[in-house]
């Protein structure tokens, strides 16, 4: 079969996708996109995460066919023209990459996390968030020590930027209503 | 920390990104971006693919093997059987035992008969299950002991014994005021690194081949897979792809032969990436051992002897058993002055699934006995754990039972009292606390009724690089020349990077020893001789050792040229990119010295040891002993039998924190395997099949499994070591686990005599020893 979707923004189609393949052969083995990993291929890694349609899937779980038509972002799709996600430059900065095979699907669901809690306008999420959030996703080289700074790294990152913006913006209105 | 000497001259460069400090790993970027390309991610245009069919049954005569169906299936590129293997048709880390594909019999369940190509994964599976095989099913050998008598079915010709290690030392017949004895049992455990074993095999147009692979020793590969392919080594070639963790489970051969033999057949390129469920097949585990200790103590607490039979599953294959078993044995009494001892170690063959190396190799099953039993003693003599500990620790000038003194520091009691000083972490507190914080988590299994605290203690040994007099060296070539005018360092050695930070330490080393910024760590490949293997705690030791010396010849090369541009000046040195003398400072930019490129390649060995008596395991078998211990605070459920570590705490001698934030991940990782070992993790056998390989089944712990880590890091400079480095991956994995069961047994009062501890160790609800 054909399967038609976005990923990372591109229009792309793969071709002679056969029935049983799932998202994540498709993106690794059709479509040149192998960040996404391959750990255990049964949903109990997280090592795979891709972004389906906004919500953080597992893409060994998901059928090929099942993405058609829709939007996928993956790990290759983070970094912006500005340079590396937050969440990418922070795993760097903190140490957690090891052998690094975790970190796409790490950086995910980080990802997700905080675009759920601080780019959201609420508060940078507590040891205990960021501990249930990731917990799909397995580290076998760091004990998760360092994952935890990274992300409380890039939380924190986001929070300060967000307060320096807003620092910014309220003189900025002020002189609007001068 | 301390820091490098200054005494000979401002020879290091004050760099950023130099030895001792936190320098970033040069390949973090592309894995933050997915642009790494590891083993499983390789791709070439006309590849195909290649799977390999495994024996359902652990034992079984091969009566006979049709594969014309598959090869009949279209889409189907080759069909191998042993039949096809043109060289040696067995290898082996250390015997050549295991046969590349099954001839007459299978050993094991999940032993290779045969392997396929196809143009996609699905058709080679399909093909796969087109292939007949009969066999008559033979009773396997599964009980380690058993497989010591007599009676029993050998599992190969020259019977079931691998290896049997004796230590002796002293009085046999050593009496003791106390004594306690105990037997224990350790499961056994999968390194479960994620990235699967795989690879991709390019037929060469000299009738050799090319291999990229993920693997722990690229020569030790190239050896076994060249004899196996019938071919001269310099036909094999072999280069390193991006590791997904190793663990010690890249050690021995996985597809390498399988998929070599598939391209060469076909004349393609063929890609083969194991599943989850392959990969629990693919390579060996843990040894699972049963342990049996005596230990005797004056009324103070000194040990006087200690008495201990060790029996290792080996599994159907040898791997690396016999170094396994030397390991057990000779660190087999642990971190302690012992005047007398008795051990008797040995590695069996059973048809249970080969074990080898993994993190901790052999020092971990008899850490698991001998802490245990330190604990024992010290409750029969109503002493605290870490003053018994204390009051038998071995320390520098010490002598171990192999007659070895320990000639550089062994910090045993500082680092019981570095975690046992710590402060605790906060009492529970009632039954109105945060679940996630308790057993059962959000499972909701308690609010703190039932609940108990426990704190125990551990300590290990563990030796650093290959022992027994094993030529053990690495080989670096470094470079210095122009790129852009500036001057680069190239660093190429043939030492695999799988995850450890290798790549990062060889580029802070060229950065301190050359005063450059700029250096380049070239893929690791057979191209250059061996590295050796990243295992053992040796590379930064070894290929640290090696590039440090072969910067020390670029240097003197470019000292050289120095003094010859300025007379008069002796007391030359590089540093920030210059050519600098002691009396008048910066003389010339290193990039005018550099018209001609710099360059050295240097074999370096450490320094030597010696074999093992036979009889009485006497002999300076080791290059350098490393210390860890552990402190675990522990809550357990007791009615459900759950626990939850509340914190660990780590402290070790690293002689020199070469890179401390990569110290710190490599403590944090082995901390959190050695309590995957206490807690969940193990291959589950029943006759001689593996019942649970995956991922749902096969337990790793999870971020919520794991807790805070307090560490401490010492740095006492070991003289014979580069820099004074002492091995840093194993000694971690090595105490987190008893430390977790002591503060099990410490919360409970139970004897837990096995690990992992499972609920119904706690509660009572089932047998504590079953298999
Ligand atoms: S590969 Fe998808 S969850 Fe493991
Ligand atoms: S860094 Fe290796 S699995 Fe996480």
């Amino acid at each position: 079969m054909r399967v038609s979707m976005r990923v990372n923004g591109r229009r792309v189609t793969a071709e002679d996708v056969w029935e049983g393949e799932s998202l994540l052969f498709v993106l690794r083995e059709r479509l040149g996109l192998p960040g996404s990993k391959n750990a255990c291929e049964q949903g109990e890694c997280g090592s795979c995460t891709v972004y389906l349609d906004d919500s953080p899937v597992c893409a060994c779980l998901v059928a090929a066919g099942q993405a058609g038509g829709r939007d996928v972002v993956t790990v290759e799709g983070l970094a912006g023209a500005a340079g590396l996600d937050a969440v990418q430059q922070a795993f760097m900065d903190a140490g957690a990459v090891q052998c690094g095979f975790c970190t796409p699907g790490l950086i995910v669901q980080a990802h997700y996390l905080l675009r759920e809690t601080v780019d959201a306008g609420g508060p940078v999420p507590d040891d205990g968030e960021i501990r249930e959030v990731l917990a799909g996703n397995l580290c076998r080289c760091t004990g998760y020590e360092k994952i935890l700074d990274a992300v409380r790294l890039a939380a924190a990152r986001k929070a300060a930027a967000a307060a320096a913006a807003a620092g910014q913006a309220e003189p900025g209105q002020a002189e609007v209503g001068r | 920390m301390t820091g490098t000497s200054t005494a000979t001259g401002p020879r290091t460069s004050p760099t950023t990104s130099g030895v001792g400090q936190s320098a970033g790993r040069p390949d973090a970027r592309q894995k933050v971006t997915g642009e790494f390309a590891y083993s499983s991610d390789l791709w070439l245009d006309g590849m195909i693919w290649g799977a390999t069919l495994r024996s359902p049954h652990p034992r079984a005569v091969i009566d006979g093997l049709d594969i014309g169906a598959a090869l009949r299936l279209p889409g189907c590129h080759a069909v191998l059987t042993h039949d096809d293997v043109p060289g040696r048709k067995v290898y082996g880390l250390e015997h050549a035992d295991q046969p590349v594909l099954a001839s007459d019999q299978v050993r094991y369940q999940g032993e290779p008969v045969a392997i396929v190509a196809a143009d996609h994964p699905e058709t080679a599976r399909r093909a796969l299950g087109k292939i007949k095989v009969s066999y008559t099913e033979l009773e396997p050998l599964t009980d380690a002991r058993a497989a010591l008598e007599t009676a029993a079915p050998r599992v190969h010709d020259g019977g079931n014994v691998v290896r049997h290690v004796k230590i002796r030392k002293g009085d046999p017949a050593a009496v003791a005021e106390l004594v306690v004895s105990g037997e224990y049992q350790v499961g056994m455990q999968d390194q479960a690194f994620l990235g699967p074993e795989s690879g991709l095999a390019v037929p060469a147009e000299d009738g050799g081949v090319d291999l990229f692979v993920a693997t722990q020793w690229l020569h030790a590969d190239r050896t076994q897979v060249a004899a196996c392919l019938g071919l001269p080594e310099d036909m094999v070639r072999i280069t390193l792809a991006g590791v997904g963790g190793a663990f010690g489970a890249r050690e021995d051969l996985s597809m390498q032969v399988h998929a070599c033999l598939l391209a060469l057949r076909t004349g393609k390129p063929v890609k083969m990436v194991y599943s989850r469920e392959e990969s629990f097949f693919g390579h060996v585990h843990r040894h699972p051992a049963t342990l049996h200790y005596e230990h005797g103590a004056a009324a103070d607490g000194k040990l006087i002897y200690v008495r201990a039979d060790i029996v290792l599953d080996g599994g159907a294959y040898a791997s690396s058993s016999t170094a396994v078993a030397a390991n057990a044995a000779t660190l087999g009494i642990g971190p302690y002055e012992v005047p007398n001892v008795r051990l008797d170690c040995r590695a069996v063959y059973t048809n249970n699934p080969p074990c080898g190396a993994m993190r901790g190799f052999g020092a971990v099953q008899a850490c698991f006995a001998y802490e245990s039993q330190m604990d024992k003693l010290a409750a029969g003599l109503g002493l605290d754990p870490v003053e018994l500990r204390v009051r038998n620790a071995m320390h520098e000038g010490s002598v171990m039972p192999t007659g070895q003194v320990v000639d550089s520091a062994a910090p045993v009691a500082e680092l019981l009292r570095r975690v046992s000083g710590r402060p605790l972490p906060p009492a529970a507190a009632g039954t109105d606390r945060d679940i996630r914080g308790l057993p059962g988590g959000v499972s909701n299994t308690t609010h703190g009724e039932g609940v108990v605290r426990g704190i125990g203690y551990g300590i290990g040994i563990k030796n650093v690089c290959f022992s027994e007099g094993f030529d053990d060296y690495s080989t670096a070539r470094v470079r210095l020349h122009l790129i852009g005018g500036e001057p680069a360092a190239d660093v190429h050695t043939a030492a695999a990077e799988v995850g450890q930070g290798l790549v990062t330490l060889q580029g802070q080393i060229a950065r301190t020893e050359l005063g450059v910024e700029q250096v380049r760590v070239v893929p690791a490949d057979t191209s250059i001789g061996s590295g050796g293997s990243s295992s053992a705690s040796r590379q930064s030791y070894m290929t640290g050792g090696a590039v440090r010396a072969a910067c020390e010849q670029v240097r003197e090369q470019i000292l050289e040229r120095g003094r010859g541009l300025f007379p008069g000046h002796e007391d030359l040195s590089v540093s920030g990119g210059k050519l600098v003398s002691a009396r008048d400072g910066a003389l010339a930019a290193l990039a005018d010295l550099l018209a001609e490129p710099a360059e050295a390649t240097v074999t370096w060995r450490h320094r030597g040891t010696s074999p093992l008596d036979p009889q009485t395991g006497q002999g300076d078998a080791h290059v350098q002993y490393a210390f860890a211990a552990h402190r675990a605070v522990v809550d357990v459920d007791t009615e459900l039998g759950l626990v939850k570590v509340i914190e660990l705490a780590c402290a070790q001698d690293v002689g020199r924190a070469m890179n401390p934030q990569a110290v710190e991940g490599q403590i944090h990782g082995g901390t959190a395997q050695g309590l995957g070992l206490a807690l969940m993790e193990e291959i589950q056998v029943t006759g001689g099949k593996v019942r649970n390989p995956s991922f749902t089944d096969y337990l790793i712990p999870t971020i919520l499994d794991m807790p805070p880590m307090k560490l401490d890091v010492l740095e006492l400079a070991d003289p014979h070591a580069p820099y004074g480095l002492r091995g840093v991956g194993e000694p971690p994995t090595i105490s987190s686990t008893p430390a977790i069961v002591a503060a099990i047994r410490a919360a409970t009062g139970l004897a837990l005599t096995r690990v992992p501890v499972r609920p119904e160790h706690i509660t009572g609800t089932g047998p504590e020893r079953d298999a």
